[in-house]
């Protein structure tokens, strides 16, 4: 067993611009270590949207990821309103993103959905009012 | 196959400042024992860095214009972009008679077949089996960076043969249905190009088998003997453009995008910008779109590194010269586009940056990086050679470089052997307790 890479990413709530950034350089991170192309996208979508989730819904938040062995696990955190409904949250084009969000292309409710899709486990831990953890694991 | 590159430097202009370093898009560069060095794996040709080079260091490496003469025909292939390089000139005609005055037997514009090549990208983009958005393969430095870095996009380039391989197909075939008598070796396809990239493009035979060209040179070369010829025309040529608004229009961003008649067109410039769609598209959060057109150079092809005039006022002289030209003059034969014209060979994804093949080592390394940045002052202030502190940890932990090139580090180093030599130092040993006192008495 070698030893696990901890890659750890601020995302900024107040700055909509800067959304995507943690997911880029994930995917330079993955590139150096190797990682197969479809790994890769895998790990950079997921990102991607939960970033943006958390952006959108939390005001930012923080993503760590960890390379082991036979997996990347993808552990988001945020400390934004909790889900009150996760089932409906999973279904494909519910979206509670207000109006503004909306104009900017996001919160076609394809977040949730598409973290599970891309991902081989995802668990959201969610407390109203305190925040949401989302974990998720994609094998090498 | 090693990759022939068209950026070059020129040793004993370099003064190894800073400036080339912290533009390229690919981190690329390094400067090592006083100058810049380029990487032949990263580097895309892009040029950002002959642009930006404050003492003209760095150069693109093209064919001299003297290759006209190795051919008994040579055929000048302009870009549209060349069009745009002149003052006061309200007639492409003086351009094509001038290119035959200095020496070219004939002219095949590429504006030409870039109008081919917009009416097959209509039929493509129409079939349902292919993957979309298609993303345009004229700027071969965009190319280049997909096949470094987005894997999942190698596939949405588009098939087709960008317009100067048509071009120069055709070129050479109406060369010898007009003179039957010509060998293959005396015609010669001569490229003008506004930039390294599409130098490298044909350098390194992207086109496979089906490259028709012999030789690239620079618009820049071209333009100062153009110039003088040109200026001493008293009459109005013979020689008209042939091409339209639509093939002239590739020469600057949009153009390409807008001839494909359909709004579902993303048009970007800039590398910086290009990159920020390319990481979008590659997180699938671009909706509806059908056709990605993406140029490295700000203005487009406009702004080439190897043009003369400024890429906006180059561009605006475009405008009014495509202003009375019909609007695409050039339409294939039928809608079927055929097999030639398509590039055989596929983009490949080719990391340039795995740290290492194996994947222990690999991680191994990569901590290494990250404990070796934690403790750099993060500046990113490439005094090191290194474009930021973490490429430095990069080359520390890849054996390149040494830690002690760190000038921050080292002055903290040096302040802190100072000060501790300052406390121990043999000479407050030597002085007197009573100091100035006993001067004084």
């Amino acid at each position: 067993m070698s030893e696990t890479i901890k890659l750890h990413y601020d995302v900024d709530g107040e700055n909509f611009e800067s959304a995507g950034q943690a997911s880029h350089s994930v995917k330079k991170s993955l590139r150096q270590l190797g990682m197969s192309p479809d790994v890769i996208r895998k790990v950079a979508i997921a990102m991607y949207e939960g970033e943006i989730n958390m952006v959108i819904h939390a005001n930012g938040g923080v993503a760590d990821v960890e390379v082991g062995d036979d997996d990347i696990t993808i552990i988001l955190k945020d400390q934004g309103p909790g889900i009150p409904n996760i089932e409906l949250a999973m279904q494909e084009g519910y979206s509670t993103a207000k109006d503004n969000i909306r104009a900017l292309g996001f919160g076609a409710g394809m977040g949730l959905p598409n973290m599970k899709k891309y991902t081989d486990d995802m668990k959201i831990d969610t407390v109203i009012g305190v925040g949401t953890t989302i974990t998720m694991k994609v094998n090498i | 196959m090693e990759y022939n590159h068209s950026v070059s430097l020129e040793l004993e202009k370099c003064r190894g400042c800073t400036t080339c370093l912290k533009r390229c898009p690919t981190e690329a560069i390094r400067i090592r024992d006083g100058h810049a060095v380029i990487s032949k794996d990263r580097c895309i040709d892009c040029g950002e860095c002959i642009k930006v080079c404050p003492y003209n260091a760095k150069k693109s490496v093209n064919d001299d214009l003297s290759v006209i003469k190795n051919y008994k025909y040579p055929i000048a292939l302009p870009a549209p972009s060349l069009y745009g390089q002149f003052d006061n000139m309200e007639n492409i005609g003086y351009i094509i008679r001038g290119l035959k005055e200095i020496g070219f037997a004939d002219v095949y514009e590429v504006a030409c077949a870039a109008e081919l090549v917009s009416a097959y990208t209509r039929q493509y983009i129409k079939r349902k089996d292919i993957k979309k958005p298609i993303i345009s393969s004229a700027c071969p430095a965009i190319v280049r960076m997909i096949s470094m870095n987005y894997p999942s996009l190698c596939e949405n380039i588009m098939p087709i043969l960008p317009p100067v391989d048509i071009a120069a197909r055709l070129a050479r075939q109406k060369a010898k249905e007009e003179h039957p008598e010509l060998s293959d070796s005396d015609i010669g396809v001569i490229f003008i190009s506004p930039c390294p990239a599409k130098v490298s493009y044909v350098k390194n035979d992207f086109a496979g088998e089906r490259n028709f060209i012999d030789a690239v040179v620079s618009i820049r070369d071209v333009y100062f003997r153009l110039i003088d010829v040109m200026n001493r025309m008293r009459e109005e040529p013979e020689e008209t453009t042939e091409a339209g608004m639509i093939g002239i229009g590739w020469a600057s961003t949009g153009g390409e995008s807008t001839a494909i008649f359909n709004e579902r067109y993303l048009a970007a410039d800039g590398i910086e910008n290009c990159i920020r769609v390319l990481d979008q598209i590659d997180n699938e959060d671009i909706k509806n779109i059908d056709f990605v057109e993406l140029n490295a150079c700000n203005g487009g092809c406009v702004g080439g590194a190897m043009t003369v005039a400024n890429a906006y006022i180059a561009q605006a002289r475009l405008q009014a010269l495509k202003r009375y030209l019909p609007v695409s003059p050039n339409r294939p034969a039928s809608e079927w586009i055929p097999d030639e014209f398509f590039n055989e060979n596929v983009l490949e994804y080719r990391p340039y940056n795995p740290l290492s093949d194996d994947y222990k080592t690999a991680r191994r390394m990569m901590k290494d990086i990250q404990s070796i940045t934690e403790n750099l002052p993060k500046l990113d202030c490439g005094s090191c050679g290194a474009p930021t502190c973490m490429a430095f940890a990069e080359d520390i932990v890849k054996g390149e470089t040494t830690a002690d090139e760190c000038t921050v580090i080292m002055r903290r180093l040096f302040h802190e052997q100072l000060a501790k030599y300052k406390e121990n130092s043999l000479f407050d040993k030597l002085k007197p307790s009573a100091g100035q006192d006993n001067k004084e008495n």
